[in-house]
């Protein structure tokens, strides 16, 4: 069999020496381009007036698409009467439809009158050498006198000197951007509530009222009957002007009640729950989003974005999903009036993980 | 001087115009070297293209939406026409948002325009890489080109996300969410490049004037000076061609510019535009009118990013955060006292990421590397003809899907009514499983397709007709090929594994072993093209009336 033949000389390194191509490389030579083949309307006349026409109907056809998307700015709903969203995307669509007419016709049209008028005969150009080896001979002179003319070779001093200061010169324009986080310069290090240390310490201290997000109404522990789950916020954070959001952020909670029986609790937590209320930071530990979805016969808790579940008999330890640690308990109690209270911050970061979290 | 050239007079306004732009700007080289340089011509050539024309239309919807977008996230009370918000606080970015959508003409539109061309010029370029990748174009002297256009991929990818979470609503807020804690997770910096990124602690106020600045002026001008980079590289290399009747590695086969190629490429800008524009017009997208102003604490179940931040998302699902009662969190004791904190569960799931990134980057090195090929190829690969590539090529994107639909995790879990949990498990098995089959697979579907383009080169087409020859025998009569369809068919080369050789030193590296056993696993079967004996049996046999002898002796395996 013929390549059985070839297997004895056909070594790799002689492929590779193929890439001149003048021995003959494959089973046939190359034949050289196929024939032109005419189209329709290189021979008929005819064709190639009704070409003509297709593509002018395809032009009068953007026309109009122009003119469509014009009834559709002008002609449909004037927004801020207060129309119903009908018109609003009635316009959209008639804005939508006018462009693509407009488009697609013109579009269309042209590639139309390329493919069946203009010519159609494949055409052959030759390539050229990235570079040759002459005008890389020239290039190399001229690069050999630039860097003699400037001496730097012959005077180290110039260029260990340009190294010194080109390497320093930069790093102002990096060390700028420093103030890219300047809320350290506003927060108060005596309390250590700046930098990182930030991201240890909310809104939550002893006695702050838990209340509902976001009306801001306080929970007395008779409201939360078994197996409901209410957002709470900490009392006061409606009030903030400034860093709403940021404190919103870390202090967001979940207020779930079950029978307090069903839960295994650590040692040092027993009165961390108010008969069964117990409360559960809703950042989730992976990376952060909030877990809002609780599901109250299996008394799970899943983060919407990556599935990371929560379970709440063993105080909201992982059983599911790329979280890597259980969410913070913030310990609760009443007070004097009945309403749930916070007895401090959570006794470790809210979140995701970070370096110096420890 | 006896020979004057006689100075070009215009006749004509037109010719008067373009001999005083000549005259001042040089015009007459430009159109010597352009108007009537060759393109080749393929379907497969298209999705740059396609890619570049998003990259207009962006550039166009967007400079209208900057007009009317406001980065600021100062509070403000949403006064605009779209009742449901009327008269909730939010950021002067949502709220103006709202403005774009239901308070200005055309404003819905244009936004609805700029997302589906943002997506579907990350899309092109993707099919655009693909097409390069399968066909070995990237191949030298075109391997710089291929690193412009990954950093234009990800520049993309770049450009998509920090303009997804501009409007500031409920959905690109956990979004940045999610940024905010990959970016913590990382160690030593993370912490505060976070900070750095949003201006204390999230959200702060500042990220989406950040997001703005960098959507709008820095990437989109990177963006820009990688395509001229990319097209400039272009021009230098010539395109590329299909093997085929004609081509060889010395020539273009193609149409001119003028007037075909101009003609059908600026034809299709406008039919992108079009496609585009009836999108925008008839399906909505990102209708963030329905999520309400960022607040940390709702959320969408069943959301999703846009489709190209899915592998990425999806890769962050996949990883448990315990095995066990064994914690992905590592809390490393410092010899200072106290401990830092390593969440495995977030850093992990970068790596199956990075690898994919730095292995689409280096792809051009790492395949010279194991063919130890370093010719220069203008004449592109047949995927089927270079089984070993095409083969890593579908793992790789096997690879990038199992994580891409892990991102649609939930969703694949309530469409089909099956276990979360299943689905997850399932995806962890295919994550490790799926490319290895996709590999073997893959590799096994180029081979029987270069067998199958043996038979037909040896004995020719099936015509349909069986006759019946005078002695009872029954046989298919075949219709040979014409020399230009054998000519594709039998014009490739199949590399032999190479196998370790010893270095300078006369040992084998390890590395050099390692490359042996790719080498190995890339061209260990293999199918030859038909070579000029085999072709010369195969007519005889023709001529003595056995054209229908369906032979193996075709099917050359390996070793």
């Amino acid at each position: 069999m013929g390549e059985h033949g070839n297997e004895g000389t056909q070594r790799p390194s002689d492929a590779l020496e193929h890439a001149g191509g003048d021995a003959p490389r494959y089973a046939i030579d190359n034949p050289g381009l196929p024939p032109h083949r005419p189209r329709l309307a290189d021979e008929d006349p005819k064709a190639a007036k009704r070409a003509e026409r297709q593509v002018s109907v395809l032009f009068l056809i953007s026309i109009i698409g122009t003119v469509v998307f014009f009834i559709g700015y002008f002609g449909v709903g004037q927004i801020g009467n207060n129309e119903s969203f009908d018109v609003i995307f009635l316009q959209n669509l008639l804005l939508g439809v006018g462009t693509a007419l407009a488009m697609l016709g013109i579009g269309v049209g042209i590639v139309h009158w390329a493919k069946t008028l203009m010519p159609d005969h494949e055409m052959v150009e030759s390539r050229h050498e990235v570079r040759t080896e002459a005008d890389r001979q020239v290039a190399a002179g001229m690069m050999q006198d630039i860097i003699d003319e400037t001496q730097i070779k012959r005077r180290p001093l110039l260029r260990n000197t340009l190294i010194g200061a080109a390497a320093l010169a930069p790093l102002p324009f990096i060390a700028v951007f420093r103030d890219l986080d300047n809320t350290d310069n506003f927060s108060d290090k005596e309390t250590e509530n700046f930098g990182v240390e930030r991201l240890r310490h909310t809104m939550w201290a002893e006695g702050v009222r838990l209340v509902r997000d976001p009306t801001g109404a306080p929970i007395k522990a008779s409201d939360v009957t078994v197996g409901s789950a209410v957002h709470v916020i900490p009392e006061g954070l409606n009030d903030l002007h400034h860093g709403k959001l940021n404190e919103k952020a870390k202090a967001v909670v979940l207020l779930m009640r079950l029978d307090p029986a069903k839960v295994k609790i650590t040692p040092g937590r027993e009165n961390w729950n108010v008969d069964g209320i117990f409360a559960y930071s809703k950042v989730c530990t992976h990376v952060g989003c909030p877990i809002a979805l609780y599901e109250q016969h299996t008394h799970h808790l899943l983060c919407p974005c990556h599935q990371s579940t929560f379970d709440l008999t063993q105080e909201c330890k992982v059983i599911f999903g790329p979280a890597s640690h259980a969410l913070p308990q913030l310990p609760i109690a009443v007070n004097d009036e009945g309403f749930l209270v916070a007895q401090s911050d959570f006794h470790e970061p809210v979140g995701p993980v970070y370096w110096e979290r420890g | 001087m006896s020979t004057t050239v006689k100075e070009f007079q215009p006749a004509t306004r037109t010719g008067r115009l373009a001999n005083y732009l000549d005259t001042r700007v040089g015009m007459s080289p430009i159109v010597k070297e352009f108007g009537r340089k060759i393109f080749p011509d393929h379907w497969t050539f298209m999705f740059g293209e396609v890619a570049l024309y998003s990259f207009v239309i962006l550039l166009l919807s967007g400079a209208f939406l900057t007009f009317f977008f406001d980065p600021s996230m100062a509070h403000v009370t949403y006064e605009g026409a779209y009742a449901p918000l009327y008269g909730i606080e939010m950021s002067a970015a949502y709220a103006s948002t709202l403005d774009i959508s239901f308070d200005i003409r055309g404003g819905l539109f244009m936004r609805q325009l700029h997302h589906w061309a943002a997506l579907l010029f990350v899309a092109a370029m993707s099919v655009h890489m693909l097409r390069v990748f399968f066909t070995g174009a990237f191949r030298r002297p075109r391997e710089l080109n291929w690193v412009v256009g990954c950093g234009l991929l990800m520049m993309g990818w770049a450009a998509g996300f920090t303009g997804y979470s501009l409007p500031d609503e409920v959905l690109s807020g956990n979004g940045l969410r999610i940024i905010d804690g990959i970016l913590k997770s990382l160690p030593l910096v993370g912490s505060h490049l976070s900070m750095f990124l949003f201006g204390g602690e999230f959200p702060g106020y500042s990220i989406v004037g950040r997001l703005y600045a960098l959507h709008i002026m820095i990437v989109p001008a990177v963006i820009l000076l990688l395509i001229v980079i990319h097209l400039f590289m272009v021009v230098t290399h010539k395109h590329t061609q299909y093997p085929g009747p004609g081509r060889t590695e010395n020539n273009v086969v193609g149409y001119p510019v003028g007037p075909v190629y101009a003609a059908k490429a600026g034809g299709f800008f406008f039919i992108v535009f079009g496609v585009l524009a009836l999108m925008a017009g008839t399906v909505t997208i990102n209708a963030m009118w329905n999520y309400g102003p960022y607040d940390p604490s709702p959320v969408q179940a069943g959301t999703q990013p846009d489709w190209y931040i899915g592998w990425f998302d999806g890769a962050l699902r996949l990883m448990p955060g315990q095995i066990g009662d064994f914690s992905f969190l590592w809390n490393i004791p410092m010899p200072w006292g106290s401990s830092v904190s390593l969440p495995m569960g977030v850093l992990f799931p970068l790596m199956p990421v990075g690898i994919l990134i730095l292995g689409m980057i280096a792809w051009p090195w790492i395949e010279a590397w194991v063919t130890k090929d370093n010719r220069e190829h203008h004449i592109l690969d047949r995927p089927r003809n270079a089984p070993g590539r095409t083969a890593a090529g579908v793992a790789g994107i096997t690879w990038y899907c199992v994580m891409w639909a892990a991102a649609s995790s939930d969703l694949i879990a309530t469409h089909f009514q099956v276990s979360l949990n299943d689905v997850l498990y399932l995806l962890r098995v295919l994550f490790f499983l799926g490319p290895v089959i996709a590999f073997i697979v893959t590799r096994r579907i180029c081979l029987s397709l270069q067998r199958k383009d043996r038979e037909l080169v040896l004995h020719g087409h099936e015509s349909g007709v069986v006759e019946m020859s005078p002695e009872g025998g029954f046989s298919e009569r075949h219709r040979n090929l014409t020399d230009y369809e054998m000519y594709r068919l039998v014009s490739f080369e199949s590399p032999r594994p190479i196998p370790a050789t010893p270095g300078r030193k006369g040992k084998v590296s390890t590395m050099e072993k390692v490359r042996a056993s790719v080498s190995r696993l890339f061209f260990e079967e293999r199918v030859e093209p038909v070579t000029r004996e085999e072709l010369v049996e195969a007519q005889l046999d023709g001529h003595h009336g056995h054209g229908a002898v369906e032979g193996d002796q075709g099917n050359q395996l390996g070793h």
